[in-house]
């Protein structure tokens, strides 16, 4: 017998949530539980009394198991409400990427050309490396980091992706 | 302003102020403060368990019975890992209760220390929401909270840990007003458009069926008795899942039986032959669907139910209404009313539904001399009727025999592990439902391998005087895992049978219960009166044929139209698909 995988798609949500200890073991533990994906999550207050953080989770799935995520998110006593930016329409998806790459002579002029095409800011250097600090849609960054591959690529830190709804209103 | 005082007095109190009458708990190092004023009060009766999961299941038997929330208090580590089945058990079967455990003092938690766990990791995923409590000021407001929160919307179990230098300091408790949650707001009244989609949907099917579940029971009497009017009114045919029996009397003309993998043939092909289902309460369990590609391939599909997950998660309905399943059949049942809209009959569809019941499906064969187990729960049912008992059960084949061959008639007599299948819940459960309706006749129908996974708590039953009943179906066999291994491994019975079973009779004995023993059917009328005349717990021990199949049955990875009707057909090896199904 063979198990046979089904086609996915890719969903961003927002979750807004009472920020109180252990909000992101209940959210990331009903994704384990419940067999879900999650491709980035990521996590922050966004009140000044500290007391909701949105959570943006990017998930993927067939559509009858994103509506069952986002049920069973909205099913969770601290979730406030949950936002599939993906079915919502046109919202802005952005990540930050710290990218590390090592070099010396030709690689490294042509990492820091390629960098200035990326719109990647220089934060730290030393003689034979430099951090790259690059934001923008996760593809983006994506071909950034494959191209420092090819220069002399240490090490990344990404953020996971944030979003949010394009317009006046809240999604 | 009222005085400071410890935080264990704290909870006492407002478990009080929220009427709670009965603890099931087993003490120990960190929760002796709160034991302290348990000693030295007397509104709250504390029932001392034998292990820590009986009290949540005693619990869930207090609960389903009274419809009020049960409370648990247990240690913490080993008092709350045992407790970790039964709150699980509560999840799956939304079943109302509190489980308060105690935790190590905060300044300890996290350095392994003694009897430390982490409880609220351990309960996240299996409790409907948790609580540390840190600070013995917010405790008053969070024990409220928890009972709200585990009896409103879709009930569920809620635990509390509470650190033991928490149950020690002290604060201020005044009894909170009102309970709101800004983020928990569950829905309860149906948009009235819907219901009357619903009522013209319903007006115009030709071959409609009433899917309903354990939803109506927990929605409280009112919502049994708005389906029974909808019944009535409709005379649309009604089958019902493990967790719902009961709520349609079982003598009702247009009670079909239990649907689903052991229902009855009537109710699995109304189900897979209606043009419209309306399901209220329910959730298209694996157990009720059979092969999901089969399951009621010609119907529009109605879904009622309070919890909107439970919406298009196995099967797509075509109009999902998410409410409490009283509100919605009572709109239901005004609107019917209001506009008497049907213009035909449902004639030719009963006749089409006369003609699978007249298969008669729960028919079984003679014994031959010896007790067929659905023979002893039909002459358990015609003894007990007139006396409207509780019947709680273990699981596997005695709990769908008892399923199929018990008449209910009423909601909250029926207390069953559905959704977690639990092994050795009937026991305690029926010792729960004993204390919260000591009046009544209360029987746990057991499996002799089942009664022994909680055998401790019939010393229970004896220190508080409860005159629970075991009625053990003993065929040495997991019958049930017995039953499978012939349908699907070629009669390979790998470790199901009982080598060494107790007599059960002199085990009874020895906790002071009375014991009898049945072996022949015609004892078995005279050891039931037996039973139900002793002013005291009995167990017994009914010896049953051992190799009887639990039937009809659907097996795994089949439809509803192929069930199994005959016991010689069982014999036989699966395919991986069907081996793969649970």
């Amino acid at each position: 017998m063979r198990l046979k995988p089904e086609a996915a798609e890719r969903h961003t949500l927002s979750v807004i949530v009472d920020n109180e200890a252990g909000i992101l073991a209940r959210i990331a533990g009903m994704f384990s539980a419940r067999g879900y994906n999650i491709e980035s999550l990521t996590v922050a207050d966004v009140t000044r009394d500290e007391a909701i953080s949105r959570i943006t989770i990017v998930t993927s799935g067939p559509p009858h198991v994103i509506e069952q995520i986002i049920a069973q998110l909205d099913r969770l006593v601290p979730v406030h409400k949950v936002t599939d930016l993906t079915e919502y329409g046109p919202h802005v998806e952005r990540e930050m990427a710290l990218v590390k790459v090592a070099g010396a002579g030709d690689d490294r002029i042509e990492a820091l050309r390629l960098a200035d095409v990326y719109r990647a800011r220089v934060v730290d250097a030393t003689t034979s490396s430099f951090v790259f600090e690059l934001t923008g849609g996760t593809e983006k960054i994506d071909k950034f980091i494959e191209l420092m591959g090819e220069l002399g690529l240490v090490e990344v830190a990404r953020t996971g992706v944030v979003a949010i709804a394009r317009g006046r209103e809240a999604a | 302003m009222t005085r400071e005082r410890p935080g264990a007095e704290i909870l006492i109190e407002a478990l009080s102020d929220l009427g709670v009458e009965v603890v099931f708990g087993y003490p120990g190092g960190a929760v002796l403060p709160i034991y302290d004023v348990l000693f030295q009060q007397n509104r709250i009766r504390h029932i001392l368990v034998r292990q820590e999961g009986g009290a949540v299941h005693a619990a869930e038997g207090y609960a389903r019975s009274t419809g009020k929330p049960g409370v648990v208090l247990v240690t913490s580590g080993p008092g709350a890992t045992n407790a970790v089945t039964g709150i699980t058990d509560a999840l799956m079967d939304s079943i109302p209760i509190v489980v308060i455990t105690g935790q190590v003092p905060t300044h300890l938690i996290g350095t392994d220390a003694f009897q430390e766990c982490d409880t609220i990791g351990i309960t996240r995923h299996c409790t409907k929401h948790n609580y540390l409590v840190k600070d013995p000021a917010r405790l008053g407001d969070t024990v409220h909270e928890a009972f709200y929160l585990a009896t409103s919307g879709r009930p569920g179990p809620v635990v509390i840990d509470l650190p033991k230098d928490v149950q020690v300091a002290t604060a201020r408790y005044t009894k909170p007003k009102q309970i709101t949650h800004q983020a928990y707001r569950p829905a309860v009244d149906a948009d009235p458009k819907l219901i009357e989609a619903a009522v013209e949907m319903l007006a115009a099917a030709e071959r409609p069926v009433f899917y309903t579940g354990g939803g109506i029971i927990n929605a409280g009497p009112g919502a049994s008795a708005a389906l029974r009017e909808l019944i009535k009114l409709t005379d649309v045919p009604t089958t019902s899942t493990l967790m719902g029996l009961g709520a349609v009397p079982a003598t009702t003309a247009q009670w079909l039986g239990m649907l689903g993998m052991h229902g009855t043939y009537e109710a699995n092909m109304t189900m897979n032959r209606a043009d419209l289902i309306v399901a209220i309460g329910s959730r298209f369990d694996d157990r009720v669907t059979g092969r999901l590609d089969a399951f009621s391939p010609r119907s529009k599909k109605i879904h009622i139910d309070i919890d909107r997950s439970s919406i298009n998660k196995n099967v797509r309905v075509d109009l999902p209404i998410v409410a409490d399943a009283g509100h919605a059949l009572e709109a239901m049942v005004a609107l019917w009313k209001q506009r008497k809209p049907r213009s035909h009959g449902l004639k030719p569809w009963w006749d089409e539904i006369e003609k699978w019941r007249a298969k008669r499906s729960l028919d079984f064969p003679d014994g031959n001399g010896e007790i067929m187990p659905q023979q002893a729960i039909q002459a358990l049912w015609k003894a007990t009727k007139d006396r409207s008992p509780i019947i709680s059960t273990e699981v596997g084949q005695h709990q769908m025999w008892a399923a199929q061959h018990f008449g209910f008639e009423e909601p909250n007599k029926w207390l069953t592990s559905g959704g977690l299948g639990t092994m050795g819940y009937g026991l305690p459960a029926a010792i729960g439902a004993q204390i919260g309706n000591p009046d009544s006749l209360v029987i746990d129908i057991a499996g002799e391998a089942s009664i022994l996974m909680n055998i401790q708590e019939m010393s229970t039953a004896v220190q508080y005087r409860l005159p629970v009943k075991v009625f053990i179906l003993n065929n040495q066999y997991m019958g049930m895992v017995r039953q499978w291994q012939e349908l699907t491994y070629g009669s390979r019975y790998a470790e199901s049978y009982t080598e060494a079973l107790p007599d059960f009779v002199k085990l009874a004995e020895a906790y002071g219960w009375k014991g009898i023993r049945i072996e022949k059917p015609r004892e078995l009328d005279s050891g039931i009166e037996a039973m139900l005349t002793h002013d005291g717990p009995v167990m017994v021990d009914c010896r049953v044929a051992k190799l009887a199949n639990c039937l009809p049955m659907i097996p795994s990875g089949a439809a509803h139209t192929e069930m199994i009707l005959q016991a010689n057909e069982v014999s036989g090896e699966m395919d991986d698909e069907a081996k793969a199904l649970v």
